[in-house]
């Protein structure tokens, strides 16, 4: 098993290293001057020349790359152009917010979706089971701004319950912060326990087809029992592999939601920062979301090799 | 020849008789689907003819006040300067929906391509390929177009290019496993050993048996690129306004939702309406030969 893991490991640094390569060619892409580009058509020859300095566009592209992943590695994402600030200084405090909101999404989304999706296995092919496969395909199918305006206009502007907007600074208790944050965790979560309620299904159907379980039903054992005894034990590698997938399909949830409620999180400073063209920044950021995705899927690969007990016993 | 693609394409086709699985193939489409397709052909309809059914001009300002109520003048009521939604939904469908099927057909000929190209050239053209593709799809989609569109600036041009390009990596992977179940059939041996060459192989052979399944994945696709084409706009990094973009209309209107106002909601509803039916469709289709939509949705 621990050879499999390494390899999976390694993997996924290499992947990681790829990425980065990926990033950073989307300033090089750029058909002209970038700085030329990013100062637009009002620039002095002076602050041109300025800028290529500050971004060193006049050393090869190579080194700069070397330069950029060097800081990276030793934690100095470099300077933002529109503040002119450290980016490692900015971005602490909204990854910090970002993680506060995708960790109460994982809370509430995962749970009631396996509960979903358990509930579909259960009954499958009766009326509940077309409910909830209905309900997910529709849910998976809208766009995230559909969902949050609806529960604003419901909850927020028609029935009064909880504030429009997120401002993650003015709360004082635990019941007000989750009260702010109610809607934009709603939405989130309805992506992921969608998700998660359909592989789910999915994953314990798929062991329902096995021929102990042909043996059990043959034997009188009731669905329900059937189901969470027999066939939920086998299917849980596949649906803790899935619960990982579906966080990592949470970014750009995240993207829509934190721009819609003016959310002061990461995802936002993103957005913020391709309009006002900070290529650092765009950087900086887009590599700290792609670590977290590259690392929840080479999570969930581990996870479900070690959930795998042909490999876990295999000397 | 039918059920064996379809055998070869799914690991694990639903038995009927098994327990879980789905009851046995039905005579037509589902009535999800049926819906479904009638909707998808009211927004074609109003994708060609919408501007000429709309009751007002795309950028008419009216007398009415900013974010109008639903009423007999203004069906949906107005927007936050006051221009009919309804009348700009019907002018957006063209948009919304034409720079999506545009992207979703950029990522169908890129990725087919190099998906067939794959499958049929030697191993080491296949292994550069795949693995160019695999490193696209190991950044998230929204963060690869961010990069892009950061880079290069907003324009429709990138938005249907980045979301064309990003999504022909999903199409290369299903049109190479695909065209890999195929080409180890026997009728495709066969005319390997009548010394036939590559282009002819694909063409006559491994692409008349992989068209129904990568007609479900079109549909698929199409739904993410009017995701992505709307959402991108909705963040302001697709289409600009003042044009009359679904995407755009979301965010233009938001202000007004703290009064209540549908504004907003509007032109959300219209995108959900249609990513839905396309779903709906595809699940049918899917279904019926064999591959749940959740396998795809990576």
């Amino acid at each position: 098993m621990l050879p499999l893991i390494l390899r999976r490991l390694g993997l996924g640094v290499l992947t990681l290293w790829l990425v980065s390569v990926l990033i950073f060619a989307g300033t090089e892409i750029l058909p002209g001057d970038v700085a030329q580009t990013i100062l637009g058509r009002t620039a002095t020859p002076e602050s041109l020349a300025a800028l290529r300095d500050q971004l060193s566009l006049n050393e090869p592209a190579i080194y700069r790359y070397g330069n950029w992943l060097g800081g990276i590695l030793s934690g100095d994402l470099g300077v933002s152009l529109s503040s002119n600030t450290s980016i490692a200084g900015i971005i602490s405090d909204r990854f910090t917010n970002t993680l506060l909101l995708a960790s109460l999404t994982a809370l509430f989304g995962i749970p009631v979706g396996f509960a979903l999706g358990m509930l579909a296995a259960v009954y499958a092919n009766t009326r509940i089971d077309r409910f909830i496969t209905v309900f997910s395909l529709c849910t998976i199918s809208v766009p995230e701004f559909f969902m949050a305006s609806a529960f604003v206009l419901i909850f927020a502007v028609y029935l009064g319950l909880v504030p429009a907007v997120a401002y993650i600074t003015e709360f004082e208790s635990i019941s007000q912060l989750l009260r702010s944050l109610a809607i934009p965790i709603l939405t989130l979560s309805f992506g992921v326990l969608a998700y998660m309620a359909r592989m789910t299904r999915a994953a314990v159907l798929n062991v329902m087809r096995s021929p102990y379980i042909e043996m059990a039903i043959l034997s009188g054992v009731p669905r329900g029992r059937l189901v969470v005894r027999h066939a939920l034990p086998n299917a849980l590698g596949p649906i803790v592999n899935v619960t990982a997938l579906s966080l990592a399909h949470l970014i750009s949830g995240t993207v829509v939601v934190e721009v819609m409620f003016a959310y002061p999180g990461l995802a936002k400073l993103t957005v913020d920062a391709v309009s006002l063209r900070d290529m650092p920044l765009v950087q900086a950021c887009a590599m700290i979301f792609s670590a977290a995705y590259i690392l929840l899927l080479m999570l969930a690969d581990i996870l479900a090799i070690m959930a795998n007990p042909r490999i876990r016993h295999a000397s | 020849m039918k059920k064996e693609i379809t055998d070869s394409a799914a690991p694990d086709p639903k038995e009927p008789g098994v327990p879980g699985s789905r009851p046995g193939r039905r005579a037509g489409p589902a009535l999800g689907a049926r819906i479904g397709a009638a909707v998808v052909l009211i927004a074609v309809l109003v994708g060609l003819f919408g501007p000429l059914i709309a009751p007002y001009a795309e950028d008419e300002m009216l007398p009415a006040a900013a974010f109008a109520p639903m009423g007999a003048e203004n069906w949906l009521g107005t927007d936050y300067i006051g221009r009919d939604i309804l009348s700009r939904i019907l002018y957006g469908a063209r948009v919304t929906l034409g720079l999506a099927l545009a992207a979703t057909m950029l990522a169908f000929v890129v990725g087919t391509f190099f998906g067939f190209t794959a499958a049929a050239a030697p191993p080491l053209v296949d292994t550069i390929i795949s693995r160019l593709y695999d490193v696209v799809l190991s950044i998230p989609n929204i963060m690869l177009a961010l990069v892009v569109i950061a880079a290069l600036g907003t324009s429709m041009a990138v938005l249907v290019g980045v979301i064309g390009l990003i999504y022909s990596a999903n199409v290369f992977r299903i049109s190479r496993a695909l065209a890999m179940d195929i080409k180890v059939m026997d009728f495709v041996e066969v005319a390997r050993a009548r010394g036939e060459g590559h282009l002819w192989i694909i063409s006559r052979e491994i692409w008349p048996n992989a068209v129904i399944p990568l007609a479900s994945e079109f549909g698929l696709r199409l739904v993410f690129a009017i995701l992505a084409v709307s959402g991108l706009s909705f963040l302001g990094l697709g289409v600009q306004p003042p044009t009359a973009g679904w995407g755009v209309m979301v965010r233009e209107n938001m202000t007004g939702m703290m009064y209540g106002s549908p504004a907003a909601l509007a032109p959300a509803f219209a995108i959900a309406m249609v990513t839905i039916s396309i779903n709906l469709i595809v699940d049918d289709l899917s279904s019926r030969y064999g591959r749940d939509i959740s396998e795809a949705l990576g």
